[in-house]
């Protein structure tokens, strides 16, 4: 058991060395396999933690509970998801050394793709660390390991704006994490006597530790840790007004690592603030940092909806319903009782629908060669079944029947009617209701009218650029229709550690 | 030992102040450099010797060397005016300095854990650092604002540093130093991009 | 009494003989650096005593404001330095809040000297008027701020505020020892009053006194039109103000001692600080005038630094 968790920190480390040293064609082939095994390691994980037993590794530095078990296997399904797409994508990209720029400035070229995939293989390692560890200090590392590794995978397209975006990733999720590292200090700072401190620092079990003896912390300090976990790992999930860096970085990046970066990396900030919670919820505050993580959330979900309406950029506009998803769930979570779970749910179904989306924003990409998604037109005459899971997407991720996003979203509502708090749902409403307007008016001007004229014929669709979305979509869809009682079981598991 | 300490966390501040007035890159990585100096003295008074070795060697000499060596590969060298007036970032410092000592005097502090003037110090550094990443326009401004914010959070988490948090301390070093390493080389794209490494001119990503 | 009253008009005869030394150090320090023997160290004394037998130019267009100016200024620097103490004695026109009197008479001081420049109707002289006129008023709220540290560290060593507040006990050496209790802030006080001695006697890096042209030139320019005694006047009332400056550093750096060993360690640490404004004015180049609030502005920085800094403690 301990030689699985460490296999599943150490297999994509590895696999990333050996991406370096290799040549082209091998990382086509290493991507997908090693996303494949670090699928299988994941779900054994999930299921031993499921059925009770706590995997330990390392002198337990990885020890997975429900919470984290739950955004690996999330990480993990969209990491292979990603790198079966990344097969065709790689492929296509290789056609050309020197590429066109969309905005007419002069052509650029890309990153050596050896770089690509060893830092995407490094970013799910670092996302492992985060998702497993109960110490802290560790999740902060990995946290910051998975910025460092992910702003060369930004800058894969090289030009201008990549490089702009690159550049306010890097400074801005740097300096927020910096500030969630004060947290980190200040929770030292209020559970500290002299004779205290040995006993919580030679365990690696931090969290167990502070959530046992959480009473005894002094309050002021926690406060503050929080605000200051809040702010910092709050930037680098995206919650408004924090989130300036997001739209651009997600617009700029190449569209499956996008997909991992809204679909993965958000959670695992969020996990960031959810230990936090954890701990606050133990001392008696959790009425301090939900009613916290609440007003964060309700604000991005407003900011999301006013950039939303008007927006003409396709993939800007994913990015913006990414910011608006991630303060859904913050309320979720803040709300606490029923609405927790929903949020579980909410996570799982985000995810895997904004994967999809991102994956198929690259098809229209590839094909239109225009990001404007007033210049896109009659999706459903030149890419079929693009153009058709495009629109299922947009259903999905705007909340609509019969995709699993209704159904968390419809919890985390009557969480809050049942949580006493009516304008907060009513506010909660109106944002949805805008956004969804704002969607279908883009999506639907793109996806419809007639087929633009310097396109004529309809190319067949190659398989890969298609079928991870496709299974992404069915899974969502399966969610609407029918939640399996093992995985709601396991959702409440995790909602139990965070006031569910 | 109280004496030196206190000398050094003085020296800190009045460092950060002038680091806020300097208008040229070289000086603010000759001020940086003497922050990881101060740092390391800070740590043998607390008789942690493995640490400030490790201190003094990455942020006295590898990271003040890995700035100097972005910034003499950039072809550019003209002074760009900051975003506000220097005038302003110190001001702002002072204010940072008064609000961190009145915060000092309302938290509960434990007399055993921060000696005195260490809390205001290492919030004043954070302060200073976030001045300076939002204050200038330069690329190499920024990320040594990160690195000033980043030795105040280190000096704040010194007391609490026992004898079994060295690796993890260590590890902490060492991501410092990753993260300015590939700020250096994004550095270096951005000069050989766009000319000049002033960030103000970034607006092409906007609504 | 008598012995104090004996010492302190020695000591007072001995800053009015020594002044014109200052000038001729800092020549002399200025020529070794540039590879020249340079003038005789006593040159001053000699240019007042020929700028004395002199007759005088006066011009047609000035009143008896130019008449009167040089010696209005000349008397105030006089007042100026009969209240700092010399040599550890207190002086006996002492009282609480004289270093509002001594600024103040510097300032009436300076002032006599823009009139009478201006009184002459030049368009030179006003021009360095008016820029003597700006660098005082950056100056002064620096020397007043730099005194209020002193005040209050002088209060927080628990001395009333009745000697606090005056010359002689914030300059009388008492708080030289502090700075062995790690108050480290204390030592950018000497600094600050370095720069105020640069800036008030218009010293390099502010001003050049060395320069000829029109353009650059502050202190040197409102004295074009005096000659002879007039001159002689200016001349000395200069070297008095620089002797006051640096008294004024000397007194916070010497601890307290014995009378008249206190006596030769402030003397020797005047002439010391002459040779350092000489190091400084050989190895720095003249600021552009836009740039000496910057100075002014860090020296004001530091001063609020050091204040903040005691009233935590």
């Amino acid at each position: 058991m301990t030689a699985m968790l460490e296999a599943l920190l150490f297999l994509p480390l590895g696999a990333g060395c050996i991406i370096l040293l290799g040549t082209k064609a091998m990382c086509r082939v290493l991507l997908p396999l090693t996303a494949l095994g670090h699928t299988a390691l994941a779900a054994w994980t999930t299921y031993a933690v499921g059925t009770g037993a706590e995997p330990r590794a390392m002198n337990g530095l990885l020890a997975p509970d429900p919470l984290g078990a739950l955004f690996l296997m999330l990480a993990s399904l969209l990491f292979l998801a990603a790198s079966i797409y990344a097969v065709y994508y790689l492929r296509e990209e290789d056609r050309l050394e020197v590429h066109a720029d969309i905005h007419g400035g002069p052509g650029f070229t890309n990153a050596p793709q050896r770089r690509l995939a060893a830092c995407l293989c490094f970013f799910l390692s670092s996302m492992t660390l985060v998702t497993t560890t109960p110490h802290l200090g560790a999740l902060w590392v990995g946290i910051e390991g998975t910025t460092l590794s992910s702003a060369p995978l930004i800058y894969f397209h090289r030009h201008q704006r990549s490089l702009e975006a690159t550049w306010k990733y890097l400074i801005i999720c740097s300096v927020g994490i910096a500030l969630a590292m004060v947290g980190n200090i200040l929770l030292s700072v209020a559970f500290y006597t002299p004779e205290g401190m040995t006993a919580m620092v030679e365990g690696m079990d931090q969290l167990g530790w502070f959530v046992s003896h959480a009473r005894a912390g002094e309050e002021t300090w926690l406060k503050a840790a929080y605000i200051f976990l809040l702010v910092g790992y709050g930037t680098k999930m995206g919650l408004a007004p924090l989130h300036n860096w997001l739209p651009d970085a997600h617009s700029q990046a190449p569209s499956l690592v996008s997909a991992l970066l809204s679909g993965a990396l958000l959670n695992c900030a969020l996990l960031g603030i959810l230990r936090g919670h954890q701990i606050m919820l133990a001392a008696g505050l959790g009425g301090f940092s939900g009613g916290l993580l609440s007003f964060f959330g309700l604000i991005s979900l407003v900011t999301a909806a006013i950039f939303i309406v008007g927006q003409g950029h396709y993939k800007r506009m994913l990015a913006y319903s990414s910011v608006e998803h991630m303060g859904i769930l913050a309320l979720g979570i803040g709300v606490g009782g029923l609405a927790v779970s929903g949020a579980m749910l909410h996570a799982v179904c985000h995810s895997l629908t904004k994967c999809m989306l991102f994956l198929l924003s690259g098809n229209i990409l590839a094909r239109y060669h225009t990001f404007s998604s007033y210049d896109v037109r009659g999706m459903r005459w030149t890419m079929p079944i693009t153009g058709a899971l495009w629109m299922a997407g947009f259903l999905a991720v705007a909340g609509s029947p019969p995709f699993g996003i209704f159904i968390s979203e419809f919890i985390i509502f009557k969480g809050m009617l049942a949580a006493d708090s009516p304008l907060l749902a009513a506010a909660y409403l109106l944002a949805l209701a805008v956004i969804f307007v704002g969607l279908s008016v883009a999506v639907l001007r793109m996806v419809q009218g007639n087929r633009p004229t310097d396109m004529p014929q309809t190319l067949r669709e190659p398989l890969l650029s298609v079928l991870p979305p496709l299974v992404l979509g069915l899974a969502v869809l399966t969610l609407g229709l029918w939640i399996p009682d093992w995985l709601w079981n396991f959702l409440r598991k995790g909602a139990a550690l965070v006031g569910g | 030992m109280e004496t030196a300490l206190q000398s050094c966390l003085f020296l800190l501040m009045l460092n950060n102040l002038l680091m806020l007035g300097s208008t040229r890159i070289m000086w603010l990585i000759r001020f940086t450099a003497f922050q990881g100096i101060l740092l390391a003295g800070m740590l043998l008074t607390m008789e942690h010797a493995l640490l400030a070795a490790a201190v003094l060697l990455i942020k006295g000499a590898l990271l003040p060397g890995l700035l100097w060596r972005t910034r003499n590969r950039l072809h550019s060298h003209h002074r760009m005016r900051p975003r506000m007036h220097v005038a302003v970032g110190v001001l702002a410092g002072m204010g940072g300095l008064v609000l961190s000592l009145w915060l000092e005097a309302r938290l509960f502090t434990l007399p055993a854990l921060f000696p005195p003037l260490l809390l205001p110090t290492a919030l004043t550094t954070l302060f200073c650092g976030l001045i300076l990443v939002v204050g200038r326009t330069t690329a190499l401004a920024q990320v040594i604002g990160y690195l000033v914010a980043e030795n105040g959070i280190f000096l704040l988490g010194m007391p609490l540093m026992t004898a079994g948090t060295t690796w993890f301390e260590l590890a902490l070093l060492l991501d410092v130093f990753v993260a300015v390493f590939v700020m250096g080389i994004a550095i270096n794209h951005i000069g050989n991009t766009f000319e000049s490494i002033d960030v103000g001119r970034f607006r092409s990503l906007r609504d | 009494m008598k012995q104090d009253m004996a010492v302190y008009a020695a000591q007072f005869v001995l800053a009015l003989v020594l002044a014109p030394l200052l000038p001729g150090i800092i020549n002399r320090v200025k020529a070794k650096f540039a590879g020249r023997h340079g003038k005789p160290i006593l040159q001053t004394y000699y240019d007042l005593a020929k700028l004395m037998r002199k007759g005088e130019v006066v011009s047609h267009t000035t009143t008896w404001v130019f008449a009167c100016g040089s010696a209005v200024s000349l008397a105030a620097t006089l007042c100026a330095i009969a209240l700092l103490p010399l040599g550890g004695a207190t002086s006996p026109l002492a009282f609480t809040g004289d270093f509002i009197l001594a600024a103040y008479l510097l300032g009436m001081g300076r002032f006599a000297i823009m009139l009478s420049a201006m009184d002459t109707g030049s368009a030179f002289e006003g021009m360095g008027a008016s820029r003597e006129a700006t660098f005082a008023a950056l100056a002064e709220p620096l020397f007043f701020l730099a005194l209020l540290v002193l005040t209050s560290v002088t209060l927080d060593m628990g001395r009333g505020p009745h000697t606090a507040f005056s010359l002689s006990s914030l300059f009388g050496g008492q708080i030289a020892g502090a700075w062995a209790m790690g108050r480290g802030e204390l030592l950018l006080l000497p600094c600050i009053f370095f720069i105020l001695l640069l800036v008030e006697n218009c010293r390099i890096p502010v001003d050049d006194p060395n320069t000829h042209l029109e353009l650059t030139m502050i202190h040197e320019v409102m004295v074009l039109d005096h000659s002879g005694p007039n001159l002689a006047m200016v001349v000395y009332g200069a070297a008095l103000k620089l002797w006051f400056f640096a008294a004024l550093i000397a007194g916070l750096m010497t601890p307290a001692l014995p009378l008249w060993q206190q006596a030769a360690l402030r003397i020797t640490t005047v002439l010391l600080l002459a040779v350092i404004v000489g190091i400084v004015e050989s190895v720095m180049a003249r600021l552009r005038m836009d740039r000496v609030p910057f100075l002014l502005g860090s020296a004001s920085a530091m001063a609020a630094l050091a204040l903040i800094l005691t009233q935590a403690r």
